[in-house]
């Protein structure tokens, strides 16, 4: 094998995405980062590629990938890969791109993903981005995007005609919004949060024609330096807020009753089929647990209706939220930021204007 | 035995952020704070320092009046302070940043017991990205996301946070633990701490300090050493502010209006 060389970019192409499974399940965010690397894989025209690792796992799920975009998948079977250790995979997925040289690597910024990916790119020599919002290769593609969502003046500004991969990212808590490049560098690698780009339809023609290829690794039990002792799932059932089609959320705004507050939060969402969502002043308060809360460091929604009760607009909490189709407020500050971000708000006291809203609701569905 | 503890002082992005026109970030306009995950991280060290009685470092990389962070965490009971700071190491992506974090952690000496913790994520970059860059670099097991720590006599058990429970592992020492805010709940400084902490060692590590680590070289580290450049950044995008409306019945009525409900 030649040797490798991070900076000889015209040796490395195709678009991986890093399929992340856990308990032989692949996880949601594979799809979502699939979709995403087909646009990208056709503006380049070249393969776009799913990594599966794991042991013994369903080669119906592994084919699936296909149903989702994939041209091939490289599914690495040990059973020292079976459950997660930073030390294994991380020597099997950089094995794997010395070998292959993909131009793009894809990995959900989940717990496990934002483990893996930052050791990966150390190791590899090249840069990786975190958490991005958007992924463009072509210039035009990334110009219209800026037309959207930038003050940039698009038509007097000078880009560059390449296929660099075009990184765009919050950073500061979302108070700035950065497009990040890796010119020099192969692969390109970025980070996706669950829930920021949306699953294409499944195709069953993709699925039929995806070429596996089963890898069996160079891996053995001295290269992990740590040991799994128990994987524990908490008892009780995960809110899935990423998911839902309503996220009704609660803020510190409920802390006059927080009890009340959350029940008639639950009430509304029952009411609107949807689910119960909270701001971290109400996970920090142990009101609700963590995983109900939304925002920069808890989940990223963008159901068809998300109603904020209670909660002022800090910009972590509206990183979270902020493209829901529709935006309902209720907030007893007229002045309070979350008013900005909304498409109808509300000012008024939450223990008064929910009851009104829970009764006015269900007499219209009861209607219909 | 040594804990050597990363921090990182950041802009306080919770209060007023100012953006300049240009798409960059007024730092000059912020106030300073210590990043909050690394309070974690240094209150886990200064617990394994009650349990056993191991030396405390707290290492920064930043411009010189980052001094002034170190002094409050001696203040709080770190033993000693590392300043890194030089020219040279300007303009440092994740990847840039922990090649000289991690010969800096190299001068400072990693002895087989030793631990190495860093924050989770710092606010002001966001990456969560720098911790197990410094792992790989340093060639030691990381934890990421660790919420308990335990010792033990042949390494730690550690308790690692994910989505929806946790995972409990068994790791070698030297490792490097990155520490988010329900490990532990940090300590204030004390008053004898705040009396002492001028007499503590600091030592400030420049380029010709770090410049013989094989880590250190001008294209391995600052601006030129770093894979990704930012290419344009802008303020997000502000979007119209909606409609108020007078009633809950108004309410009801559009959103059954528009197929809402
Ligand atoms: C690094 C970092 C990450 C963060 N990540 C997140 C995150 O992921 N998600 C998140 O949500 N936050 C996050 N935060 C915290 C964020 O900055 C805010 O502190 C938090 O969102 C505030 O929550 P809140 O709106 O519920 O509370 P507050 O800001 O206290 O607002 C309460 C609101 O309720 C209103 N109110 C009070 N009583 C009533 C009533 N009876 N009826 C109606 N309205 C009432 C008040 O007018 C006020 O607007 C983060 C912060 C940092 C520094
Ligand atoms: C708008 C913008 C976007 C950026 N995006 C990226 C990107 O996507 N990829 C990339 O590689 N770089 C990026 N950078 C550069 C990056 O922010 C810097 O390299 C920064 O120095 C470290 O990254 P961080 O703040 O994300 O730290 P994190 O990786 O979030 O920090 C984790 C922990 O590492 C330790 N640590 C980090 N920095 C220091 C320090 N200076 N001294 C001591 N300990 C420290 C602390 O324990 C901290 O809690 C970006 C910079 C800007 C301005």
């Amino acid at each position: 094998m030649a040797e490798y060389n991070a900076m000889d970019t015209a040796a490395f192409k195709g678009v991986w995405v890093f399929c992340e499974q856990r308990e032989g399940a692949i996880q949601t965010i594979s799809y979502q980062l699939l979709s995403e690397g087909r646009k990208l894989a056709n503006d380049l025209g070249v393969e776009l590629c799913g990594v599966v690792m794991g042991s013994e796992v369903n080669e119906g799920y592994v084919k699936a990938l296909g149903g989702y975009g994939a041209d091939r998948v490289y599914y690495i079977d040990s059973p020292l890969l079976k459950t997660y250790t930073t030390d294994g995979y991380a020597k099997v997925l950089c094995d794997l791109v010395q070998d292959k040289k993909p131009e793009i690597v894809l990995i959900g910024a989940t717990n496990l993903g934002r483990d893996l990916g930052p050791r990966c790119a150390a190791r590899l020599h090249t840069g990786l981005t975190a958490d991005c919002t958007h992924l463009d290769v072509d210039v035009e593609k990334y110009k219209g995007f800026l037309r959207e969502t930038s003050n940039i003046d698009v038509e007097n500004t000078a880009f560059e005609e390449n296929t660099n991969l075009k990184m765009t990212r919050p950073a500061f808590g979302g108070h700035l919004m950065a497009t990040i490049i890796c010119p020099r560098f192969r692969p390109q690698m970025s980070t996706v949060r669950p829930g920021v780009m949306q699953t294409q339809p499944f195709d069953e023609a993709g699925m039929n024609k995806v070429v596996i290829e089963k890898i069996t690794p160079a891996l053995t039990a001295e290269d992990i330096h740590v040991q799994v002792l128990d994987v524990k799932k908490s008892a009780r059932k995960m809110v899935d807020l990423i998911g839902a089609d309503v996220v009704v959320s609660v803020g510190r705004g409920i802390s006059a009753d927080p009890k009340k507050g959350i029940a008639l939060a639950e009430e509304l969402a029952g009411a609107l089929g949807g689910v119960v969502g909270a701001s971290r002043a109400v996970t920090d308060a142990d009101w609700l647990p963590s995983d109900h809360q939304v925002g920069q460091t808890g989940k990223t929604v963008h159901p068809r209706i998300y109603v904020a009760l209670g909660i002022s607009g800090a910009i972590q909490h509206l990183a979270g939220m902020q493209d829901s189709e529709t935006i309902i407020a209720v907030n007893k500050n007229a002045s309070a930021p979350i008013f900005e971000a909304a498409t109808y708000g509300v000012v008024g006291d939450l223990f008064k204007v929910l009851p009104d809203l829970i009764k006015e609701i269900k007499a219209i569905k009861a209607a219909q | 035995m040594k804990a050597i503890v990363c921090v990182k002082q950041v802009p306080d992005t919770q209060g007023k952020v100012a953006v300049k026109p240009d798409g960059t970030m007024d730092r000059a306009a912020m106030a300073t704070i210590t990043n909050p995950d690394d309070l974690n991280a240094v209150e886990a060290a200064l617990q394994l320092k009650e349990e056993t009685g191991c030396e405390v470092i707290v290492v920064t990389m930043g411009p010189p009046p980052a001094e002034g962070m170190l002094r409050e965490l001696m203040a709080r009971g770190a033993d000693r302070g590392v300043l890194v700071s030089g020219r040279e190491f300007g303009g440092s992506d994740t990847f840039a940043t922990s090649q000289i974090l991690a010969a800096a952690v190299n001068k400072i000496g990693v002895g087989p017991e030793d631990i190495v913790f860093c924050g989770r994520q710092a606010i002001d970059g966001d990456t969560a990205q720098v911790g197990p860059q410094i792992a790989e670099k340093l060639h030691m097991p990381q934890v990421t996301y660790v919420t308990e720590i335990q010792k033990k006599a042949d390494g730690l058990v550690v308790k690692r946070m994910l989505e929806d429970g946790y995972m409990e592992m068994k790791v070698q020492t030297p490792c490097l633990l990155t520490c988010i805010k329900e490990l532990n709940q940090p300590r204030y400084m004390s008053v004898p701490g705040i009396f002492e902490c001028y007499a503590k060692p600091l030592d400030i590590f420049d380029y010709n300090a770090l410049k013989d680590d094989p880590l250190i070289e001008t294209d391995t580290i600052g601006l030129k050493g770093s894979p990704t450049n930012v290419y344009k950044s802008f303020a997000p995008p502000v979007k119209g502010a909606g409609m108020m409306v007078e009633s809950v019945s108004q309410l009801v009525g559009i959103l059954n209006d528009k197929h809402l409900i």
